[in-house]
């Protein structure tokens, strides 16, 4: 994908304040690693979202093929003993 | 003779109402940029600087209005005042040009107004020492912005090293203002009220120097001062500005939304 000044794509994750993982929050412009974490910061902290920003160039993220998702995913479906719901869980044990 | 406690009443007012001008006129300025920024990213980088100075006057205007001998609020002194009751710098008022030129202004007030707040929040005065505590976190973050900016115009193509150093030598005129202390300035900082602008001066020069070397450009030099915001004498800039801001106010007194 091109751009009219040749400003590479970069994914934009943040860290919430009562968040465990940066989570996506979605893509920007920027010519360089400074300016694509101070983007991010203008355009997806602005109402407070976070404490913490990733940024990554887009182009660096390999993604799985659309057209595999029966092959890749389906098989999963009908394997419900994977949860860990059959086992009793200590209180102690957080975030799962 | 005794050195007076507090400032008078009248000081105060006139003393918040020149740093309320500044957040305002520049806010206006950034704010002109909406929608026309080089990219959508930088677009809404400058209007957030500009949201945050517009946080910065409110606050600021409010406690002006509070010290005014008659009822006033912070939208009558913000939209009903004529450019000539007006004390901002000379700088933050100068047109927005290209996006250079919005740099140069304001990189060089950014790296002004980040070392006046932070000597703003030892102010005798609570209410101001507070407002400035506040600001001075958003204002260490426009600095950090504009100066990126200076460093990648500067020392970027051609063309943006030889705009952002007509950018800088067309803001020069209006430095050396922002370190003049008048009257008012003086007896606010005899009782360690305001700011000493004579002070700010060694390191703004400094730190400015070091980013324009860093950047590849030249300091301009011998260059003639511009001064007279503080006492209401403005360049003719301010009057194209009021206009656009307060046309609607002034065209529906008292209008609610």
């Amino acid at each position: 994908m091109t751009h009219k000044k040749g400003y590479p794509l970069w994914e934009v994750f943040i860290r919430s304040n009562r968040g465990i993982d940066h989570k996506h929050a979605g893509s920007l412009r920027a010519a360089d690693a400074e300016m694509a974490l101070q983007n991010a910061r203008d355009l997806y902290t602005r109402r407070s979202e976070g404490v913490s920003i990733w940024v990554v160039p887009s182009n660096q993220i390999v993604a799985s093929d659309p057209d595999d998702k029966e092959t890749l995913f389906d098989p999963a479906e009908d394997k419900v003993y994977r949860h860990p719901t059959f086992y009793s869980l200590p209180d102690e044990l957080e975030h799962m | 003779m005794s050195t007076p406690l507090a400032p008078t009443k009248n000081d105060l007012y006139a003393y918040t109402l020149r740093q309320a001008d500044n957040s305002m006129v520049l806010c206006q300025r950034l704010c002109q940029w909406a929608a026309r920024g080089p990219e959508l990213e930088e677009d809404i980088g400058l209007t957030n600087i500009g949201l945050d100075l517009i946080g910065q006057a409110r606050s600021l205007y409010q406690y002006s209005a509070s010290l005014f001998d008659r009822p006033v609020d912070e939208n009558d002194l913000a939209f009903l005042r004529d450019p000539h009751e007006w004390s901002n710098l000379l700088l933050v008022e100068q047109p927005n040009g290209d996006f250079a030129d919005t740099i140069a202004r304001q990189y060089c007030y950014d790296a002004w107004h980040l070392p006046f707040l932070e000597q703003l929040t030892a102010s005798n005065d609570t209410t101001l020492a507070a407002i400035a505590a506040k600001s001075v976190k958003e204002a260490r973050y426009h600095v950090r912005h504009s100066s990126m900016w200076v460093k990648r115009l500067g020392d970027g193509t051609e063309v943006s090293h030889r705009r952002m150093q007509d950018a800088i030598t067309a803001v020069w005129p209006f430095i050396a203002e922002m370190f003049i202390a008048d009257e008012l300035d003086q007896r606010m900082l005899e009782i360690d009220v305001g700011v000493d602008l004579r002070a700010l001066q060694s390191a703004w020069e400094s730190q400015v120097s070091a980013l324009l070397a860093n950047a590849t450009l030249s300091k301009p030099i011998d260059v003639k001062a511009i001064v007279g915001g503080r006492q209401g004498q403005h360049t003719e800039h301010l009057d194209d500005l009021l206009l656009e801001m307060q046309a609607l106010p002034r065209s529906m007194p008292n209008h609610q939304w």
